[in-house]
Protein backbone atom coordinates (compact mmCIF):
# COMPACT_ATOMS: atom_id res chain seq x y z
CA UNK A 1 0.00 0.00 0.00
CA UNK A 2 1.78 3.49 -1.10
CA UNK A 3 -0.18 5.29 1.59
CA UNK A 4 2.19 6.45 4.42
CA UNK A 5 1.45 5.51 8.03
CA UNK A 6 0.47 8.26 9.81
CA UNK A 7 2.67 7.73 12.45
CA UNK A 8 5.41 4.36 13.37
CA UNK A 9 5.84 3.09 16.48
CA UNK A 10 9.93 3.75 16.27
CA UNK A 11 11.66 5.47 13.86
CA UNK A 12 14.87 3.75 13.18
CA UNK A 13 17.73 5.64 11.46
CA UNK A 14 21.25 6.77 11.11
CA UNK A 15 22.73 10.12 12.08
CA UNK A 16 26.04 10.86 10.13
CA UNK A 17 28.98 12.91 12.06
CA UNK A 18 30.17 14.83 8.97
CA UNK A 19 33.19 16.39 12.10
CA UNK A 20 34.60 12.69 11.59
CA UNK A 21 33.80 11.32 8.40
CA UNK A 22 37.06 11.03 6.80
CA UNK A 23 36.19 10.15 3.34
CA UNK A 24 37.47 6.69 3.09
CA UNK A 25 34.42 5.36 1.77
CA UNK A 26 34.65 1.90 3.21
CA UNK A 27 30.85 2.21 4.17
CA UNK A 28 30.16 2.39 0.14
CA UNK A 29 32.31 -0.61 -0.12
CA UNK A 30 30.57 -2.76 2.36
CA UNK A 31 26.93 -1.49 1.93
CA UNK A 32 27.65 -3.01 -1.52
CA UNK A 33 28.91 -6.31 -0.95
CA UNK A 34 26.49 -7.11 1.79
CA UNK A 35 23.26 -5.84 0.04
CA UNK A 36 24.36 -7.30 -3.32
CA UNK A 37 24.10 -10.45 -1.64
CA UNK A 38 21.37 -9.74 1.09
CA UNK A 39 18.29 -8.56 0.27
CA UNK A 40 16.26 -8.76 -2.83
CA UNK A 41 18.07 -8.22 -6.68
CA UNK A 42 21.96 -8.02 -6.29
CA UNK A 43 23.73 -4.37 -6.73
CA UNK A 44 24.80 -5.09 -10.56
CA UNK A 45 27.57 -3.14 -12.50
CA UNK A 46 27.94 -2.38 -16.01
CA UNK A 47 30.87 -2.64 -17.68
CA UNK A 48 32.94 -2.80 -14.67
CA UNK A 49 36.42 -3.11 -16.59
CA UNK A 50 34.93 -0.67 -19.77
CA UNK A 51 35.17 2.74 -20.86
CA UNK A 52 32.64 3.72 -18.98
CA UNK A 53 31.69 1.89 -16.00
CA UNK A 54 28.01 2.47 -14.11
CA UNK A 55 26.79 0.30 -11.24
CA UNK A 56 24.43 0.73 -8.62
CA UNK A 57 25.17 1.79 -5.10
CA UNK A 58 22.89 2.38 -1.90
CA UNK A 59 25.36 4.92 -0.24
CA UNK A 60 27.66 6.90 -1.82
CA UNK A 61 30.74 9.83 -0.27
CA UNK A 62 30.35 13.12 -1.74
CA UNK A 63 32.97 15.14 -0.87
CA UNK A 64 32.31 19.44 -0.90
CA UNK A 65 34.52 22.12 -0.33
CA UNK A 66 33.16 24.84 2.13
CA UNK A 67 34.15 28.73 2.50
CA UNK A 68 33.51 30.46 5.57
CA UNK A 69 33.45 34.30 5.19
CA UNK A 70 36.24 34.45 6.82
CA UNK A 71 39.10 31.99 7.19
CA UNK A 72 40.11 28.74 5.13
CA UNK A 73 38.19 26.74 3.13
CA UNK A 74 37.29 23.31 4.67
CA UNK A 75 36.78 19.98 2.93
CA UNK A 76 33.70 17.99 4.16
CA UNK A 77 33.05 13.98 3.39
CA UNK A 78 29.53 13.72 3.17
CA UNK A 79 27.81 10.35 2.57
CA UNK A 80 24.46 9.80 1.74
CA UNK A 81 22.28 7.20 1.54
CA UNK A 82 17.93 6.53 1.83
CA UNK A 83 17.17 9.20 5.08
CA UNK A 84 13.58 7.09 5.21
CA UNK A 85 11.77 10.37 5.71
CA UNK A 86 8.76 10.63 7.73
CA UNK A 87 6.77 12.26 4.88
CA UNK A 88 8.53 9.98 1.79
CA UNK A 89 7.34 11.49 -1.58
CA UNK A 90 8.79 8.27 -3.24
CA UNK A 91 6.34 6.39 -1.56
CA UNK A 92 2.70 7.77 -2.22
CA UNK A 93 4.14 8.36 -6.13
CA UNK A 94 4.77 4.35 -6.60
CA UNK A 95 1.93 3.09 -9.04
CA UNK A 96 1.80 -0.59 -7.65
CA UNK A 97 2.51 -0.88 -4.09
CA UNK A 98 6.10 -1.90 -4.40
CA UNK A 99 7.22 0.87 -2.33
CA UNK A 100 5.99 1.40 1.36
CA UNK A 101 6.84 2.47 4.82
CA UNK A 102 6.77 0.07 7.68
CA UNK A 103 4.21 1.40 10.66
CA UNK A 104 6.46 -0.36 13.51
CA UNK A 105 9.90 0.92 12.55
CA UNK A 106 9.42 3.21 9.82
CA UNK A 107 11.91 1.66 7.40
CA UNK A 108 11.14 2.68 3.23
CA UNK A 109 11.45 -0.23 1.98
CA UNK A 110 10.49 -2.19 -2.41
CA UNK A 111 8.97 -4.98 -2.49
CA UNK A 112 10.48 -5.69 -5.60
CA UNK A 113 8.63 -8.61 -7.49
CA UNK A 114 5.73 -5.43 -7.68
CA UNK A 115 8.32 -3.06 -9.23
CA UNK A 116 7.37 -2.20 -12.61
CA UNK A 117 10.89 -0.13 -12.80
CA UNK A 118 8.90 3.33 -13.62
CA UNK A 119 11.45 5.29 -12.25
CA UNK A 120 8.51 7.84 -10.74
CA UNK A 121 9.91 7.22 -7.21
CA UNK A 122 13.27 7.55 -7.93
CA UNK A 123 12.55 11.61 -9.48
CA UNK A 124 10.26 12.06 -6.23
CA UNK A 125 13.36 11.50 -3.96
CA UNK A 126 14.91 14.82 -3.45
CA UNK A 127 18.37 13.20 -2.10
CA UNK A 128 19.23 10.67 -5.34
CA UNK A 129 18.69 7.67 -2.62
CA UNK A 130 17.02 5.35 -5.27
CA UNK A 131 18.99 3.77 -8.04
CA UNK A 132 17.20 1.09 -10.80
CA UNK A 133 19.26 -1.38 -11.31
CA UNK A 134 20.79 -1.71 -14.88
CA UNK A 135 20.44 -5.43 -14.85
CA UNK A 136 17.60 -6.56 -12.74
CA UNK A 137 15.71 -3.25 -13.73
CA UNK A 138 13.97 -2.99 -10.28
CA UNK A 139 14.20 -0.02 -7.89
CA UNK A 140 16.95 -0.86 -5.34
CA UNK A 141 17.51 1.72 -2.04
CA UNK A 142 18.91 1.66 1.14
CA UNK A 143 16.72 -0.90 3.84
CA UNK A 144 18.84 -0.16 6.32
CA UNK A 145 20.37 -3.58 6.80
CA UNK A 146 16.67 -4.81 7.32
CA UNK A 147 18.21 -8.24 7.31
CA UNK A 148 20.83 -8.25 9.82
CA UNK A 149 19.38 -5.31 12.22
CA UNK A 150 16.54 -8.41 13.19
CA UNK A 151 18.73 -11.53 12.36
CA UNK A 152 19.33 -13.63 15.39
CA UNK A 153 21.88 -15.83 13.23
CA UNK A 154 24.62 -13.32 13.75
CA UNK A 155 26.47 -11.94 16.40
CA UNK A 156 24.76 -8.99 18.27
CA UNK A 157 27.38 -6.30 17.61
CA UNK A 158 26.44 -7.34 14.00
CA UNK A 159 23.28 -6.30 13.99
CA UNK A 160 23.26 -2.78 13.20
CA UNK A 161 23.84 -1.71 9.15
CA UNK A 162 26.42 -2.95 7.97
CA UNK A 163 27.81 0.75 7.03
CA UNK A 164 27.64 1.65 10.70
CA UNK A 165 29.54 -1.96 11.45
CA UNK A 166 32.63 -0.12 9.11
CA UNK A 167 32.92 2.83 9.48
CA UNK A 168 36.34 2.60 10.98
CA UNK A 169 36.12 6.78 11.87
CA UNK A 170 32.80 6.13 13.66
CA UNK A 171 30.95 8.60 11.90
CA UNK A 172 28.48 6.50 11.42
CA UNK A 173 25.00 5.38 13.87
CA UNK A 174 22.28 3.68 14.12
CA UNK A 175 19.55 3.76 16.53
CA UNK A 176 15.96 4.70 17.14
CA UNK A 177 15.32 8.53 16.80
CA UNK A 178 11.94 8.54 18.07
CA UNK A 179 13.23 7.72 21.43
CA UNK A 180 14.24 10.68 23.17
CA UNK A 181 16.49 8.61 25.02
CA UNK A 182 18.55 7.02 22.66
CA UNK A 183 22.21 7.25 22.23
CA UNK A 184 21.07 8.47 18.78
CA UNK A 185 18.43 11.01 19.98
CA UNK A 186 21.14 12.14 22.49
CA UNK A 187 23.43 12.98 19.96
CA UNK A 188 21.66 15.18 17.53
CA UNK A 189 20.56 17.14 20.75
CA UNK A 190 23.99 17.88 21.82
CA UNK A 191 25.47 18.17 18.44
CA UNK A 192 22.46 20.25 16.71
CA UNK A 193 21.90 17.56 14.08
CA UNK A 194 19.79 18.80 11.22
CA UNK A 195 18.04 17.81 8.29
CA UNK A 196 19.14 17.60 4.51
CA UNK A 197 16.73 20.09 2.19
CA UNK A 198 14.09 20.65 5.22
CA UNK A 199 12.41 22.91 2.58
CA UNK A 200 11.53 19.78 0.69
CA UNK A 201 8.89 18.71 3.66
CA UNK A 202 9.83 15.44 3.61
CA UNK A 203 10.77 15.34 7.21
CA UNK A 204 13.59 12.91 7.06
CA UNK A 205 14.21 10.26 10.13
CA UNK A 206 17.98 10.12 9.21
CA UNK A 207 20.23 13.59 11.07
CA UNK A 208 23.29 14.59 9.97
CA UNK A 209 25.60 16.22 12.98
CA UNK A 210 27.39 19.47 11.49
CA UNK A 211 31.41 19.80 11.77
CA UNK A 212 32.54 21.44 14.62
CA UNK A 213 34.08 24.63 14.19
CA UNK A 214 38.23 24.97 13.17
CA UNK A 215 40.07 26.97 15.04
CA UNK A 216 39.66 30.63 14.11
CA UNK A 217 43.35 31.65 14.97
CA UNK A 218 45.40 30.81 12.00
CA UNK A 219 45.41 33.54 9.97
CA UNK A 220 49.29 33.52 10.06
CA UNK A 221 50.08 30.24 7.73
CA UNK A 222 52.47 28.05 9.11
CA UNK A 223 55.58 27.94 7.15
CA UNK A 224 55.58 24.30 7.22
CA UNK A 225 58.37 23.67 4.93
CA UNK A 226 61.17 25.26 7.31
CA UNK A 227 59.33 22.29 9.98
CA UNK A 228 60.96 19.51 7.50
CA UNK A 229 64.20 21.03 7.22
CA UNK A 230 67.15 18.54 8.87
CA UNK A 231 68.81 19.92 11.41
CA UNK A 232 72.12 18.83 11.52
CA UNK A 233 74.31 17.63 14.55
CA UNK A 234 78.02 16.90 15.85
CA UNK A 235 80.84 18.49 13.32
CA UNK A 236 78.36 19.03 10.70
CA UNK A 237 75.96 21.31 12.83
CA UNK A 238 79.26 23.34 13.85
CA UNK A 239 80.09 24.19 10.55
CA UNK A 240 76.29 24.62 9.29
CA UNK A 241 76.51 27.19 12.21
CA UNK A 242 79.45 28.95 11.43
CA UNK A 243 78.96 28.81 8.05
CA UNK A 244 76.07 30.55 8.68
CA UNK A 245 77.70 33.18 10.96
CA UNK A 246 79.62 34.19 7.73
CA UNK A 247 77.71 35.26 5.69
CA UNK B 1 15.60 15.31 -16.80
CA UNK B 2 16.41 12.71 -19.73
CA UNK B 3 13.97 13.09 -22.37
CA UNK B 4 12.77 9.56 -22.99
CA UNK B 5 11.47 9.01 -26.14
CA UNK B 6 9.05 6.61 -24.89
CA UNK B 7 7.66 8.63 -22.44
CA UNK B 8 7.39 11.85 -25.20
CA UNK B 9 5.61 9.72 -27.87
CA UNK B 10 3.10 8.68 -25.27
CA UNK B 11 2.28 12.27 -23.54
CA UNK B 12 1.98 13.68 -26.96
CA UNK B 13 -0.43 11.24 -28.65
CA UNK B 14 -2.68 9.89 -25.99
CA UNK B 15 -2.81 13.50 -25.02
CA UNK B 16 -4.30 14.16 -28.89
CA UNK B 17 -6.56 10.85 -28.69
CA UNK B 18 -8.25 11.90 -25.23
CA UNK B 19 -8.49 15.34 -26.99
CA UNK B 20 -10.25 13.79 -29.79
CA UNK B 21 -12.10 11.53 -27.84
CA UNK B 22 -13.36 14.79 -25.98
CA UNK B 23 -14.31 16.35 -28.49
CA UNK B 24 -16.30 13.64 -30.28
CA UNK B 25 -18.16 12.53 -26.69
CA UNK B 26 -19.42 16.48 -26.20
CA UNK B 27 -20.02 17.32 -30.02
CA UNK B 28 -21.72 14.28 -30.15
CA UNK B 29 -23.47 13.44 -27.24
CA UNK B 30 -25.24 16.69 -27.74
CA UNK B 31 -26.32 16.36 -31.73
CA UNK B 32 -26.13 12.91 -32.87
CA UNK B 33 -26.89 12.78 -36.81
CA UNK B 34 -23.14 11.72 -37.98
CA UNK B 35 -22.92 8.21 -40.67
CA UNK B 36 -21.22 5.01 -39.59
CA UNK B 37 -18.28 5.82 -41.41
CA UNK B 38 -17.91 9.01 -39.81
CA UNK B 39 -18.22 7.68 -36.23
CA UNK B 40 -16.01 4.42 -36.99
CA UNK B 41 -13.39 7.15 -38.57
CA UNK B 42 -13.25 9.58 -35.64
CA UNK B 43 -13.68 6.87 -32.68
CA UNK B 44 -10.81 4.58 -34.76
CA UNK B 45 -8.04 7.44 -34.71
CA UNK B 46 -8.67 8.83 -31.25
CA UNK B 47 -8.38 5.43 -30.27
CA UNK B 48 -5.44 4.49 -31.99
CA UNK B 49 -3.34 7.72 -30.96
CA UNK B 50 -4.42 6.70 -27.14
CA UNK B 51 -3.70 3.29 -27.17
CA UNK B 52 -0.29 4.05 -29.20
CA UNK B 53 0.38 6.71 -26.38
CA UNK B 54 -0.17 3.95 -23.81
CA UNK B 55 1.43 0.89 -25.33
CA UNK B 56 4.56 3.49 -25.98
CA UNK B 57 4.73 4.41 -22.11
CA UNK B 58 4.79 0.73 -21.04
CA UNK B 59 8.41 0.66 -23.32
CA UNK B 60 9.87 3.07 -20.36
CA UNK B 61 9.24 0.02 -18.42
CA UNK B 62 11.76 -1.77 -16.52
CA UNK B 63 9.20 -4.74 -16.15
CA UNK B 64 6.07 -3.87 -18.48
CA UNK B 65 4.62 -7.48 -18.01
CA UNK B 66 3.77 -6.59 -14.56
CA UNK B 67 2.07 -2.89 -15.96
CA UNK B 68 -1.26 -4.10 -14.62
CA UNK B 69 -0.14 -4.05 -10.79
CA UNK B 70 0.04 -0.15 -12.00
CA UNK B 71 -3.99 -0.05 -11.73
CA UNK B 72 -3.53 -0.74 -8.07
CA UNK B 73 -2.78 2.34 -6.06
CA UNK B 74 -5.10 4.78 -7.35
CA UNK B 75 -5.80 5.90 -4.00
CA UNK B 76 -2.67 7.80 -3.74
CA UNK B 77 -0.58 7.62 -7.02
CA UNK B 78 -1.37 10.09 -9.47
CA UNK B 79 0.52 7.53 -12.19
CA UNK B 80 -1.86 4.54 -10.75
CA UNK B 81 -4.95 6.64 -11.51
CA UNK B 82 -3.88 8.00 -14.97
CA UNK B 83 -3.52 4.28 -15.69
CA UNK B 84 -6.95 3.58 -14.06
CA UNK B 85 -8.60 6.49 -16.18
CA UNK B 86 -7.27 5.61 -19.29
CA UNK B 87 -8.98 2.08 -19.37
CA UNK B 88 -12.05 3.27 -17.51
CA UNK B 89 -12.05 6.55 -20.53
CA UNK B 90 -11.75 3.46 -23.14
CA UNK B 91 -14.02 1.25 -21.94
CA UNK B 92 -16.81 3.71 -21.81
CA UNK B 93 -15.88 5.54 -25.10
CA UNK B 94 -15.65 1.93 -26.59
CA UNK B 95 -19.02 1.04 -25.56
CA UNK B 96 -20.20 4.16 -26.67
CA UNK B 97 -18.87 3.75 -30.21
CA UNK B 98 -19.99 -0.22 -29.78
CA UNK B 99 -23.56 0.84 -29.32
CA UNK B 100 -23.93 3.44 -31.85
CA UNK B 101 -22.37 1.83 -34.82
CA UNK B 102 -23.31 -1.81 -34.36
CA UNK B 103 -27.03 -1.28 -32.85
CA UNK B 104 -27.55 1.83 -34.25
CA UNK B 105 -28.13 3.19 -30.45
CA UNK B 106 -26.36 6.26 -29.40
CA UNK B 107 -26.32 7.08 -26.02
CA UNK B 108 -25.72 10.22 -25.64
CA UNK B 109 -25.32 10.42 -21.61
CA UNK B 110 -22.01 8.00 -22.50
CA UNK B 111 -20.82 10.37 -24.90
CA UNK B 112 -20.81 12.69 -22.24
CA UNK B 113 -19.33 10.44 -19.51
CA UNK B 114 -16.67 9.40 -21.31
CA UNK B 115 -15.95 12.95 -22.39
CA UNK B 116 -15.37 13.80 -18.73
CA UNK B 117 -13.73 10.85 -18.11
CA UNK B 118 -11.19 11.89 -21.07
CA UNK B 119 -10.86 14.99 -19.70
CA UNK B 120 -9.54 13.61 -16.33
CA UNK B 121 -7.44 11.30 -17.91
CA UNK B 122 -5.23 13.76 -19.49
CA UNK B 123 -5.30 16.07 -15.95
CA UNK B 124 -3.97 13.05 -14.37
CA UNK B 125 -1.22 12.87 -16.67
CA UNK B 126 -0.09 16.38 -16.30
CA UNK B 127 -0.58 15.40 -12.72
CA UNK B 128 2.38 13.00 -12.72
CA UNK B 129 4.60 15.82 -13.27
CA UNK B 130 2.96 18.25 -11.72
CA UNK B 131 3.41 15.99 -8.30
CA UNK B 132 7.03 16.09 -7.89
CA UNK B 133 8.12 18.88 -5.56
CA UNK B 134 11.70 18.13 -6.31
CA UNK B 135 11.38 19.08 -10.13
CA UNK B 136 10.30 22.91 -9.19
CA UNK B 137 9.42 23.28 -13.00
CA UNK B 138 6.94 21.04 -13.19
CA UNK B 139 5.64 21.54 -9.56
CA UNK B 140 3.22 24.05 -10.50
CA UNK B 141 -0.89 24.74 -11.05
CA UNK B 142 -0.55 25.18 -14.66
CA UNK B 143 1.65 22.06 -15.55
CA UNK B 144 -1.77 20.07 -15.44
CA UNK B 145 -3.78 22.89 -17.15
CA UNK B 146 -1.06 23.02 -20.21
CA UNK B 147 -1.71 19.24 -20.73
CA UNK B 148 -5.19 19.99 -20.86
CA UNK B 149 -5.09 22.65 -23.06
CA UNK B 150 -2.69 21.02 -25.51
CA UNK B 151 -4.77 17.84 -25.86
CA UNK B 152 -7.68 20.01 -26.59
CA UNK B 153 -5.72 21.51 -28.78
CA UNK B 154 -4.71 18.31 -30.80
CA UNK B 155 -7.89 16.96 -30.48
CA UNK B 156 -9.54 19.90 -31.69
CA UNK B 157 -7.48 20.07 -34.82
CA UNK B 158 -8.07 16.48 -35.58
CA UNK B 159 -11.16 16.99 -35.75
CA UNK B 160 -11.59 19.60 -38.13
CA UNK B 161 -9.37 17.63 -40.35
CA UNK B 162 -11.62 14.47 -40.26
CA UNK B 163 -14.74 16.38 -40.70
CA UNK B 164 -12.77 18.10 -43.26
CA UNK B 165 -11.84 14.58 -45.51
CA UNK B 166 -15.57 13.91 -44.85
CA UNK B 167 -17.45 16.50 -45.82
CA UNK B 168 -14.76 18.29 -48.10
CA UNK B 169 -14.99 21.73 -45.96
CA UNK B 170 -13.89 22.51 -42.79
CA UNK B 171 -16.61 25.24 -42.05
CA UNK B 172 -15.69 28.36 -40.70
CA UNK B 173 -16.93 27.63 -37.08
CA UNK B 174 -15.01 24.25 -36.78
CA UNK B 175 -11.97 26.33 -38.05
CA UNK B 176 -12.36 28.86 -35.39
CA UNK B 177 -12.72 26.62 -32.72
CA UNK B 178 -9.49 25.40 -33.62
CA UNK B 179 -7.86 28.19 -33.87
CA UNK B 180 -8.98 29.44 -30.64
CA UNK B 181 -8.13 26.06 -28.64
CA UNK B 182 -4.55 26.38 -30.28
CA UNK B 183 -3.77 30.08 -29.59
CA UNK B 184 -5.21 29.69 -25.93
CA UNK B 185 -2.81 26.44 -25.74
CA UNK B 186 0.03 28.11 -26.87
CA UNK B 187 -0.58 30.98 -25.13
CA UNK B 188 -0.83 29.69 -21.54
CA UNK B 189 2.68 27.46 -22.12
CA UNK B 190 4.62 30.65 -23.16
CA UNK B 191 2.99 32.16 -19.60
CA UNK B 192 4.47 28.99 -18.24
CA UNK B 193 7.69 28.99 -20.44
CA UNK B 194 8.08 32.80 -18.72
CA UNK B 195 7.84 32.10 -15.17
CA UNK B 196 9.47 29.23 -14.96
CA UNK B 197 12.50 30.88 -16.19
CA UNK B 198 11.74 33.35 -13.33
CA UNK B 199 11.85 30.42 -10.62
CA UNK B 200 14.67 30.94 -7.40
CA UNK B 201 15.48 27.02 -6.40
CA UNK B 202 14.05 25.92 -3.68
CA UNK B 203 16.93 24.00 -2.82
CA UNK B 204 20.96 24.99 -2.78
CA UNK B 205 24.26 22.61 -2.59
CA UNK B 206 24.12 24.96 0.92
CA UNK B 207 20.41 23.40 2.76
CA UNK B 208 20.93 20.09 0.77
CA UNK B 209 24.04 19.41 2.91
CA UNK B 210 23.38 21.78 5.33
CA UNK B 211 26.81 23.39 5.60
CA UNK B 212 25.43 26.42 4.35
CA UNK B 213 25.53 27.44 8.07
CA UNK B 214 29.26 27.39 7.52
CA UNK B 215 29.59 29.17 4.02
CA UNK B 216 29.24 28.95 0.54
CA UNK B 217 29.72 25.32 -0.71
CA UNK B 218 30.29 23.57 -3.75
CA UNK B 219 31.31 20.52 -4.67
CA UNK B 220 35.00 19.26 -4.38
CA UNK B 221 35.07 15.54 -5.40
CA UNK B 222 32.35 13.30 -7.03
CA UNK B 223 31.66 9.99 -5.14
CA UNK B 224 32.73 7.92 -7.76
CA UNK B 225 34.86 9.26 -11.62
CA UNK B 226 32.08 7.73 -14.13
CA UNK B 227 28.61 8.14 -14.08
CA UNK B 228 25.63 6.93 -12.40
CA UNK B 229 21.62 6.20 -12.44
CA UNK B 230 21.23 9.35 -11.14
CA UNK B 231 23.07 11.54 -13.33
CA UNK B 232 22.07 9.83 -16.39
CA UNK B 233 17.94 10.22 -15.27
CA UNK B 234 18.47 13.56 -13.69
CA UNK B 235 21.25 15.55 -14.97
CA UNK B 236 20.36 16.07 -18.72
CA UNK B 237 20.25 19.15 -18.86
CA UNK B 238 19.72 21.94 -22.36
CA UNK B 239 21.64 24.86 -22.68
CA UNK B 240 20.04 28.18 -22.42
CA UNK B 241 20.54 29.08 -26.09
CA UNK B 242 19.54 25.98 -27.59
CA UNK B 243 16.36 25.66 -24.89
CA UNK B 244 15.36 29.14 -26.89
CA UNK B 245 15.95 28.04 -30.29
CA UNK B 246 13.72 24.99 -29.66
CA UNK B 247 11.03 26.82 -28.13
CA UNK B 248 10.47 28.82 -31.14
CA UNK B 249 11.00 25.86 -33.33
CA UNK B 250 8.04 24.36 -30.87
CA UNK B 251 5.54 27.11 -31.10
CA UNK B 252 6.13 27.62 -35.23
CA UNK B 253 5.39 24.14 -35.95
CA UNK B 254 2.63 23.73 -33.09
CA UNK B 255 0.96 27.11 -33.23
CA UNK B 256 2.22 29.49 -36.32
CA UNK B 257 2.37 26.91 -38.95
CA UNK B 258 -0.86 24.93 -38.33
CA UNK B 259 -3.10 28.28 -37.63
CA UNK B 260 -1.46 29.75 -41.02
CA UNK B 261 -2.64 25.82 -43.04
CA UNK B 262 -6.38 26.23 -41.23
CA UNK B 263 -6.76 29.43 -42.79
CA UNK B 264 -5.45 28.57 -46.30
CA UNK B 265 -7.87 25.59 -46.24
CA UNK B 266 -10.95 27.37 -44.95
CA UNK B 267 -11.89 29.10 -48.49
CA UNK B 268 -10.93 26.39 -50.70
CA UNK B 269 -13.38 23.22 -50.44
CA UNK B 270 -11.96 19.98 -50.71
CA UNK B 271 -8.74 20.50 -49.62
CA UNK B 272 -8.21 18.69 -46.78
CA UNK B 273 -4.72 17.97 -47.47
CA UNK B 274 -3.84 21.54 -45.95
CA UNK B 275 -5.57 19.94 -42.62
CA UNK B 276 -3.46 17.09 -42.92
CA UNK B 277 0.18 18.80 -43.25
CA UNK B 278 -1.94 21.09 -40.51
CA UNK B 279 -1.82 18.05 -38.05
CA UNK B 280 1.21 17.04 -38.85
CA UNK B 281 3.17 20.20 -38.28
CA UNK B 282 1.09 20.30 -35.10
CA UNK B 283 2.45 17.25 -33.85
CA UNK B 284 5.97 17.72 -34.60
CA UNK B 285 5.83 21.04 -32.88
CA UNK B 286 4.05 19.05 -30.01
CA UNK B 287 7.08 16.70 -29.59
CA UNK B 288 9.65 19.36 -29.88
CA UNK B 289 7.76 20.73 -27.04
CA UNK B 290 7.43 17.67 -24.91
CA UNK B 291 11.19 16.89 -25.54
CA UNK B 292 11.95 20.30 -23.81
CA UNK B 293 9.12 19.93 -20.81
CA UNK B 294 11.96 17.04 -19.46
CA UNK B 295 15.34 18.72 -20.86
CA UNK B 296 14.50 21.58 -19.16
CA UNK B 297 13.56 20.55 -15.95
CA UNK B 298 16.16 20.62 -13.31
CA UNK B 299 15.96 18.13 -10.30
CA UNK B 300 17.00 18.78 -6.22
CA UNK B 301 19.07 16.33 -6.58
CA UNK B 302 21.89 17.57 -9.06
CA UNK B 303 22.70 20.09 -5.93
CA UNK B 304 24.41 17.47 -4.69
CA UNK B 305 26.42 17.11 -7.62
CA UNK B 306 27.52 20.97 -8.47
S1 LIG C 1 15.46 9.69 1.16
FE1 LIG C 1 14.41 9.50 -0.80
S2 LIG C 1 14.08 7.29 -1.06
FE2 LIG C 1 14.53 7.63 1.10
S3 LIG C 1 12.50 7.88 2.07
FE3 LIG C 1 13.26 9.94 1.60
S4 LIG C 1 12.36 10.38 -0.40
FE4 LIG C 1 12.21 8.15 -0.13
S1 LIG D 1 10.09 2.06 -9.86
FE1 LIG D 1 9.04 0.43 -8.71
S2 LIG D 1 9.05 1.15 -6.58
FE2 LIG D 1 9.50 2.93 -7.89
S3 LIG D 1 7.51 3.92 -8.26
FE3 LIG D 1 7.88 2.49 -9.99
S4 LIG D 1 6.88 0.58 -9.34
FE4 LIG D 1 7.11 1.83 -7.48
Amino acid sequence: MTTLPETTDRKLGLVIDLDICVGCHACVVSCKEWNTGGYGAPLSDQQPYGDEPVGTFLNRVHTFEVKPENGPARVVHFPKSCLHCEDAPCVTVCPTGASFKRSDDGIVLVNESSCIGCGLCAWACPYGAREMDGAEKVMKKCTLCVDRIYNENIPEEDRVPSCVRTCPAKARHFGDLNDPQSDVSMMVADRGGFDLMPEQGTKPVNKYLPPRPKQEDLDEPVNLASLAEPKATGFLGWLDDALTRIG
Amino acid sequence: MHPAASVIFFTVFSGAGFGLLILMGFATGSNATPSTAFLVVHFGLAFAMAVAGLVSSTFHLGHPERAWRALTQWRSSWLSREGVLAVLTLAVAGLYALLWVFFDKPIGLLGWISAVLALVTVYATGMIYAQIKAVQLWNRTLTPICYLLFSLAGGGLLFLMLHALFFGSAGSLLSSVAMVLLVVAWAVKIFWWISGDRIVPLSTTESATGLGKIGKTRLFEQPHTGSNYLMNEMGHHIARKHATKLRWISVGLGAVLPIILILIALPAPADALWLVLAVISHMAGMLTERWLFFAEAKHAVMTFYT
